[in-house]
């Protein structure tokens, strides 16, 4: 224990954890999402790959893996190469900011938030260097859509975490967590109070995470029937595989954010555990984070199975014409409730 | 999301490039490619080139007896394939005037109204796929599976049947097998109540249809489209009701038509012939008369010399078989009417300045066989 607390250890531990998490996370939610298809559609999904398909994911990063690597003739080789790199470093620095449980969390940063955001929107970067360099009409269409689309979707984004914002009054993560303790009705959700439509500001969270995460119905980077596979046209063998992992990377980070904004973290929701439980209170709190977060990934994968993809500028309307005007007025309402109330 | 974009074409720009859309496309369904030039993500011209997939059937017609080339018609358009045989038994039966028993009728239009509401369930699982809707494909072939048994027993192929023969059918119904059906009809009308719970009325679904790619009455008769496509401009033609053939006449059924024109015209009017194709399956069942499947048919069977056809309505349309024939054994001259070439040529004119997205859900409502276009 003395060992992990010196700064470069702890670090370097904190940093292959959230690389094991994330790369166990993307394997596993795959094999997850087409389990769950599978349900979804009245067949058994993968099952032949050890018991129960559990295997799956360890067949398909082999292949992957084996897989030559083509990089088309006519693009830019750098570019190209460089961006499934730049596609997944992003959501790992921001799970380093996220609290899984009390005191678990990589690097408390006191606007660790803010730094949620910055890094979520170099996501798109990458979207639109593998579009660019790829030189295929397809995937610089999709990359054009990406970055529309990603522009359009961080505005009422941040217009709910600013709603939030002025109940909360702080950017540090582990703080907002630790404001919502006790009852399930403290949690942000539930605080009618400060904000009486919470559960409107969620539902435009999620719909913004759909969005950025580039997930079903908003999945216009990848839309297959039109642009056979958007921006990943020409990636082969595990180029494709990171881009792959990146999406789910950035389902769990919504995920995880969702559920320490709005559904109080890693609090139990059933008031404060016993303080002679010493460090078993970690693992609890772990557990219902993950508990929680799991929950919305099974929702993000079921609405994917679901319903059809929408139509781009659908897309769009819906955030300039729907999302953006009611954002706006829960912003306008909490501030007076607030100004009036607390 | 509020009403629809008006679309304007832009124009004048001037900056506009080439989209190989094909011949190996998930959204072409087969190889059929089209060639566009976009502004943007709007459409200006879509070109469908055809003939990757040509196999010369009409040729093939004139250079074997008549008998032999009866498998080839159920290879025109693999999903209803019922269909196509009927139009040719049709047009050698009206040739040389064979008698047709009336148990033989009966059976054929049971079977080609099965294979139509099959066909219909590939096209929609088909579309929905093209929407980016995956979970409908699986629930829709499982119903589609109770047909493909039905008909397997029957006419011991799954897809490119060929069951129907000059004089009638060439095996009489197995017994079980009317009973197996009024099941499967049973068991069907839930599932269609479900189907529209959990995608027609869904409104990613009508967002994405309603009033998307309009085809006005007078461009489907200036391309000759039929079936669906000419029933969702609000145009009641149907070749069972406009030329009525086989026992269709003694039948009740309704023709469903849409005016509104759009791809969700399109949509409902083939939603709405699976349950008109039920009720006509029922009542032929009910109506079933006994008696010989085959009639008297020649052992070499040489038409007269003339001109004949016959037009049936299939799954996509009007399909009617031309033969000429100058009193040989094999036909002088075959032609296959098919719907599908036709459905296409609207095609260009119909996606004009319209999105990607609903340029290929304009594609996906005509309802496409490839191999029927280039036959």
């Amino acid at each position: 224990m003395s060992l992990l607390s010196t700064e470069p250890l702890r670090l370097l531990a904190s940093l292959l954890l959230i690389i094991a998490f994330v790369g166990l996370n993307a394997a596993y939610l795959v094999l997850a999402e087409r389990k769950g298809a599978g349900r979804f559609q009245n067949r058994p999904g993968p099952n032949e790959a050890g018991y129960g398909g559990w295997l799956q994911p360890v067949a398909d990063v082999l292949k992957l893996i084996s897989k030559q690597i083509m990089v088309p003739p006519e693009s830019d080789r750098l570019l190209f190469r460089m961006a499934p790199l730049v596609v997944l470093t992003p959501a790992m620095m921001c799970l380093a900011v996220v609290p899984f449980s009390d005191t678990l969390v990589a690097r408390n940063v006191n606007v660790g938030l803010l730094m949620v955001f910055s890094f979520g929107s170099i996501n798109v970067m990458a979207i639109l260097l593998s579009g660019w360099a790829s030189r295929n009409k397809y995937a610089i269409m999709s990359a054009a859509r990406v970055v529309s689309q990603n522009v359009a979707y961080e505005i009422p984004m941040l217009l709910v975490v600013i709603t939030l914002l002025m109940s909360t009054g702080t950017l540090d993560l582990s703080e907002i967590i630790k404001q919502q303790a006790g009852g399930f009705w403290h949690w942000n959700f539930f605080r009618l109070d400060v904000n009486p439509l919470a559960p409107v500001t969620f539902v435009i969270f999620f719909i913004c995470m759909l969005a950025e995460a580039n997930r079903a119905p908003f999945d216009m980077a990848e839309a297959e029937s039109e642009l056979v596979a958007g921006a990943f046209t020409e990636y082969a063998g595990m180029g494709f595989g990171v881009f792959f992992m990146a999406e789910y990377a950035n389902i769990v980070l919504g995920c995880s954010l969702a559920t320490v904004l709005f559904f109080g973290g890693w609090q139990t929701g059933l008031g404060a555990l016993p303080a002679s439980w010493g460090a078993w209170k970690v693992l609890i709190g772990l557990g219902f984070f993950l508990a929680k977060m799991y929950a919305l990934v099974f929702t993000v994968i079921w609405v994917r199975w679901t319903f059809p993809r929408t139509q781009f500028y659908g897309l769009l309307n819906l955030s300039w014409k729907i999302l953006i005007p009611i954002s706006l007025f829960t912003l306008l309402l909490s501030s007076v409730m607030i100004k009036l109330f607390a | 999301m509020s009403a629809p974009l008006k679309i304007e074409p832009a124009t004048g720009s001037g900056e506009t490039f080439v989209l190989n859309l094909g011949p190996q496309h998930p959204a072409a369904h087969g190889v059929l490619r089209v060639k566009m030039t976009m502004d943007g993500e709007y459409v200006m011209r879509a070109e469908p080139v055809i003939g990757y997939i040509h196999r010369m059937h009409e040729k093939m017609g004139e250079n074997r007896p008549l008998a032999h080339f009866l498998p080839n018609t159920g290879r025109v358009d693999y999903l209803s394939a019922l269909h196509y045989n009927h139009a040719f038994v049709g047009a050698v039966e009206r040739a040389a005037k064979l008698e047709v028993p009336p148990r033989a009728e009966f059976i054929r239009v049971i079977t080609s109204e099965l294979n139509r509401i099959s066909s219909h369930l590939v096209w929609w699982s088909a579309f929905l796929l093209d929407l980016g809707g995956f979970t409908p494909l699986l629930y829709a072939f499982d119903d589609r599976e109770k047909i493909l048994d039905l008909l397997e027993g029957l006419t011991g192929s799954r897809l490119t049947y060929c069951y129907f023969r000059f004089g009638g059918v060439v095996e009489d119904l197995d017994p079980g097998f009317a009973e197996r059906t009024r099941k499967f009809i049973a068991e069907m009308r839930p599932r269609l109540k479900m189907y529209r719970q959990l995608v027609t009325d869904n409104i990613i679904l009508r967002k994405r249809l309603e009033h998307i790619g309009p085809i006005s009455p007078d461009l489907c008769l200036k391309y000759g489209a039929t079936g669906p496509v000419i029933r969702g401009s609000g145009v009641s033609y149907d070749v069972r009701r406009a030329e009525p053939y086989s026992v269709y006449s003694q039948l009740d059924f309704d023709v469903p038509t849409f005016p509104e024109s759009d791809s969700m015209a399109r949509y409902l009017v083939r939603m709405e012939e699976i349950v008109q194709s039920l009720r006509i399956v029922e009542q032929a069942l009910d109506k079933l008369p006994d008696g010989p499947v085959l009639g008297k048919v020649p052992r070499v069977l040489k038409l007269p010399p003339g001109d004949y056809c016959y037009a049936v309505e299939a799954a996509r349309g009007r399909h009617m078989v031309r033969i000429v024939s100058d009193g040989k054994e094999a036909a002088y001259r075959l032609k296959l009417r098919t719907p599908s070439f036709s459905n296409l040529s609207l095609f260009e004119e119909a996606s004009k300045g319209m999105l990607l997205a609903d340029a290929l859900a304009l594609m996906g409502s005509l309802d496409l066989v490839i191999p029927d276009i280039d036959r």
